[in-house]
C-alpha cells in the first residue's frame, strides 16, 4: 500500500441546448414581448398576474384572457448586486428587483440599471427599456430605468411578427470535478503506465478502475493489485451510430473487458480486428499511446487489439481463481 | 394491516415525437386532467399529488415538480416527485399505492412525463464523464453486449428479436395513443432496418416520444363510489441493486427475481403465466421479452425465447399470456412515463377499458418498469377482484 493519493480536479463542463416548447401561453408573452408590448392574464380572482402563467395558482384553472399591462412600474423590493458576475445581464453594479408594473396585481422580476444603489428605493417609479433589437426573449427587457432617465436609443421594428412556440434554451454547467482517493491513486497509476486494481478483502474480487469499495460487500478496498495488459471480451457490440460530442467514427467495437487477474469488466475500444470476427472469449491487448501523451486517464491506452492466444471458455471469464487461501 | 386501494381513473397523452403545441406543463396537465374525468372528479377531490420523471438532464429543468405545481392543482396539498430512472413511472404509482394503503391519504393524482423533444436522450444519457473515456453509446450501447451474451446462454433463433419487435408493433396499430403506429410492419422489414448496436437493429429499439401518463388511485371507500370500474392494487413491490459489481448477473438481475417473487406471493400468483391474463412489461429493446420472460418466471432460464417464438405473447396470434397488448415501449417511449403507462395499461385491461386492445376477460395483470443499469425494478398486480 502506498502513500495516499494526491488530489486530483479537473474542470468539467456539463450542457445542452435544450429545445423548449413554450405552449400558448408563455409563447404568446413571448411574442408580445418581440413586440415590444407587456401582457399579463387575468387569474380566476380577476387579478392580472405578470409575466402570465398557463394555470391558476389558486384554483388550478386554464388561464386564457391576456391584459394589456403598462411597461412602467413600482419597484417592491430589491437588492443591490455590487460585483456582477459573468451569467449576470449587467457587467455594471445594478440592482434585482420585484418590478409591479402599472395594470399587474403581481410583481416580476427584472433587473433595474440604477447606476448608483442610493438611487434605488423600495416604491421608486421604473420604466422599461427595451433592447434595440427585440427576439422574444425575457432579455428583450434591458432592464428597467428610473422613470426620470430619458431613453435615447434606437429601437429597431421587430424582425417577425410569427407567433412564438419555441425557444432555445441554453444550459451550460461548469464545475470542478475531485476525484475520490481510489480513483486519484489509479490515474496517478496510469500515467505511469501502469493498470492498478483494487481488492476486496471480503470476496477477493479485484476491481478496475478501483472505487475505493466493494459494492457486492460493502467494505472499503484497500490492497491494490498491479495487472498486466492481457484482457479477455466478456460482451461487446458494434455500434453504427456516433457518440454525440465524440469524434469517432462508426462502425467501431466497443467491448466490455476484463483483465487477467481482475473480476469486473470495463469499458473500451477493440481495434484492429474484423469487427465479424469479433466474438465472446477473445484474447486482446491494451495498446498503449506514445509516453509522451501519457496523463490521467483511461485514454492512455488507445484501444485494445486481438492477439493470438486462445479464447478463454465462456464460464471462466472474469470468474475469481481459487488462490488457495 | 394495509388497506386496499385502487386505480379508479387513467389519463393519458396521445404519445408523439414532439408535442411542440404545448409546454411541459401542458402535457403533464393533458394527462392529469384526463384521469381526473376518468374518475370522474375534479381537483378539489385530490388529497396529494405525486411526480415522477426520469434525470433532469432529459428537458434541462432542475427540479420541474416545483413548477408544475400549478399545472398539477398541488396548491395546498403535499406534493412530492419520485426519481428511480426508467423505472420511475412505475415507483411513482407504488409511491402513490403505498400513501393509499397506509391510509396517509385518501385520494391522490399521480403522474408522470417525459419531454423527450426538448433534449436528446442519446445525449444525455451518454455525456462525458470527468476522468473516464467518453465510450457511453446511450441505453443501445448499454444494454447490446447484454443481449449478447443472453442470446450466447440461450441459443434462441437470430430473429426472436425480430418476432417481438413486429409482435409489440401490431399490437401498437391497435392502441390509438400508441406513438409508432404500423400495421403493416414484417419479420423482413425488422430484420432489413439498419443495425446500430449490433445485435439490435433500427426497429428493435424504442422511439423517443414525448408524452405523459396519470392515474387517480382511491382508498376503498372512495373507491367504490367511483363511475367506472376499479383496478385493485393486489400487490406492488420495488428492488434495487448495484450496477456494478464483480458477479453481478446482468442477463437475468437478481433484483428483477426478487421483486416478482415479492409481488407474486402479495398477490397470490404461484404460476405466472397461469395465474395472470396479461402483462405490460417495460422492453425498450425487443430482445427484452425472452429475457425478462425469464427473470419474471413465465418460462424457465434459456427458455424464454420460446414462449415469444410460440406466439404465446401475442394478442394478435391468440397468444395465451399477452405481452404488451398496448404496443409497450417499442412503441412509445416518454422515459418518464414509460413505467406508469405499463401499470396504468394493467389496471385498463383489468377495468376492461382497453378497447381495440383489449384481453378477452382480463382479470389479473402484471406491470413492471425497470430502469438504470437494469438495476431498478417496480412492478405491480392489479386485479377487477378485491381478493
Amino acid at each position: 500500500m502506498s502513500s495516499s493519493a494526491e488530489i486530483l480536479s479537473q474542470a468539467f463542463t456539463l450542457g445542452y441546448t435544450y429545445t423548449r416548447s413554450t405552449g400558448p401561453i408563455v409563447g404568446q408573452f413571448l411574442t408580445s414581448l418581440r413586440a415590444r408590448k407587456m401582457v399579463g392574464i387575468k387569474a380566476s380572482d380577476g387579478k392580472v398576474l405578470m409575466p402570465p402563467v398557463e394555470f391558476d395558482p389558486i384554483s388550478a384553472a386554464a388561464l386564457t384572457e391576456f391584459v394589456d399591462v403598462a411597461d412602467a412600474g413600482v419597484v417592491k423590493t430589491w437588492c443591490w448586486v455590487k460585483e456582477p458576475r459573468k451569467a449576470h445581464p449587467s457587467d455594471k453594479p445594478f440592482a434585482w428587483a420585484m418590478i409591479q408594473l402599472d395594470g399587474a396585481d403581481t410583481p416580476m422580476l427584472h433587473w433595474v440599471d440604477a447606476g448608483d444603489e442610493a438611487a434605488m428605493s423600495t416604491g421608486m417609479r421604473v420604466k422599461v427599456r427595451w433592447a434595440e433589437e427585440t427576439k422574444g426573449l425575457m432579455s428583450d427587457v434591458n432592464g428597467f430605468v428610473p422613470e426620470a432617465v430619458a431613453l435615447l436609443g434606437e429601437l429597431k421594428p421587430a424582425t417577425s411578427d410569427e407567433q412564438i412556440t419555441g425557444m432555445e434554451a441554453p444550459i451550460y454547467l461548469t464545475y470542478n470535478f475531485t476525484a475520490g482517493k481510489a480513483t486519484a491513486r489509479y490515474l496517478q497509476s496510469m500515467k505511469k503506465g501502469k493498470l492498478v486494481g483494487q481488492r476486496c478483502p471480503n470476496c477477493r474480487n479485484v476491481y478496475i478502475p478501483p472505487r475505493g469499495s466493494c459494492a457486492a460487500c460493502g467494505v472499503p478496498t484497500e490492497e491494490e493489485v498491479t495487472l498486466g495488459n492481457k484482457a479477455t471480451v466478456e460482451s461487446f457490440t458494434i455500434v453504427y451510430i456516433p457518440i454525440p460530442g465524440n469524434p469517432i467514427k462508426p462502425p467501431y467495437v466497443i467491448a466490455n473487458l476484463v483483465l487477467d487477474g481482475a473480476n469486473l469488466s470495463f469499458l473500451h475500444l477493440l481495434s484492429e480486428c474484423k469487427n465479424e470476427e469479433v466474438r465472446i472469449g477473445m484474447r486482446v491487448e491494451a495498446l498503449w499511446k506514445p509516453e509522451a501523451e501519457w496523463g490521467y486517464a483511461m485514454e492512455n491506452i488507445q484501444y485494445f487489439k486481438p492477439i493470438d492466444e486462445p479464447d478463454v471458455p465462456v464460464d471462466q471469464i472474469g470468474k475469481l481463481i481459487d488462490e488457495g487461501r | 394491516m394495509a388497506q386496499l386501494a385502487a386505480v379508479v381513473g387513467v389519463g393519458q397523452t396521445k404519445y408523439k415525437t414532439k408535442r411542440k403545441d404545448v409546454s411541459i406543463a401542458g402535457m403533464v396537465r393533458e394527462a392529469a386532467v384526463n384521469a381526473l374525468e376518468d374518475a370522474g372528479l375534479t381537483w378539489n377531490d385530490i388529497d396529494a399529488v405525486i411526480i415522477g420523471k426520469a434525470p433532469d438532464m432529459f428537458e434541462g429543468v432542475i427540479m420541474p415538480e416545483l413548477y408544475l405545481t400549478d399545472a398539477l392543482g398541488c396548491n395546498g396539498k403535499p406534493m412530492l416527485r419520485v426519481h428511480t430512472a426508467g423505472s420511475v413511472g412505475g415507483s411513482t404509482a407504488i409511491v402513490a399505492a403505498t400513501y393509499v394503503q397506509s391510509g396517509v391519504f385518501k385520494r391522490i393524482l399521480t403522474v408522470s412525463f417525459e419531454k423527450q423533444s426538448e433534449s436528446n436522450a442519446m445525449w444525455a444519457l451518454s455525456n462525458p464523464q470527468p476522468f473516464s473515456p467518453h465510450l457511453n453509446a446511450g441505453a443501445g450501447g448499454y444494454f447490446a453486449p447484454i443481449i449478447r451474451e443472453y442470446m450466447r446462454r440461450s441459443n434462441a433463433p437470430y430473429d426472436a428479436g425480430i418476432k417481438v419487435a413486429v409482435k409489440d408493433r401490431l399490437h401498437g396499430a391497435k392502441n390509438p395513443l400508441a406513438h409508432l403506429q404500423l400495421p403493416e410492419i414484417t419479420m423482413k422489414e425488422v430484420e432489413d432496418s439498419p443495425m446500430l448496436w449490433e445485435p439490435l437493429r433500427f426497429l428493435e429499439a424504442c422511439p423517443s416520444s414525448d408524452g405523459a401518463c396519470a392515474m387517480v388511485i382511491a382508498n376503498e371507500e372512495l373507491a367504490a363510489k367511483s363511475p367506472r370500474k376499479p383496478a385493485w392494487i393486489r400487490g406492488a413491490a420495488m428492488r434495487s441493486e448495484p450496477t456494478m459489481y464483480a458477479g453481478r448477473e446482468q442477463v437475468n438481475p437478481r433484483a428483477g427475481i426478487d421483486c416478482a417473487k415479492d409481488v407474486y406471493a402479495q398477490a397470490g400468483i404461484h404460476n405466472p403465466r397461469k395465474d395472470l391474463d396479461c402483462a405490460e412489461i417495460y422492453v425498450p429493446f425487443s430482445w427484452y421479452e425472452p429475457m425478462w420472460l425469464e427473470n419474471l418466471g413465465f418460462a424457465d432460464e434459456g427458455k424464454g425465447w420460446e414462449l415469444t417464438m410460440s406466439g404465446a405473447t401475442s394478442l394478435t396470434e391468440g397468444g395465451d399470456i399477452p405481452w404488451n397488448p398496448s404496443g409497450g415501449v417499442l412503441c412509445s417511449n416518454p422515459i418518464g412515463a414509460s413505467g406508469m403507462i405499463r401499470f396504468a395499461e394493467a389496471a385498463q385491461q383489468v377495468r376492461g377499458e382497453a378497447g381495440d386492445h383489449q384481453v378477452d376477460g382480463a382479470k389479473t395483470a402484471l406491470g413492471h418498469a425497470y430502469g438504470g443499469g437494469a438495476q431498478f425494478y417496480s412492478m405491480w398486480v392489479v386485479s377487477s377482484e378485491k381478493a
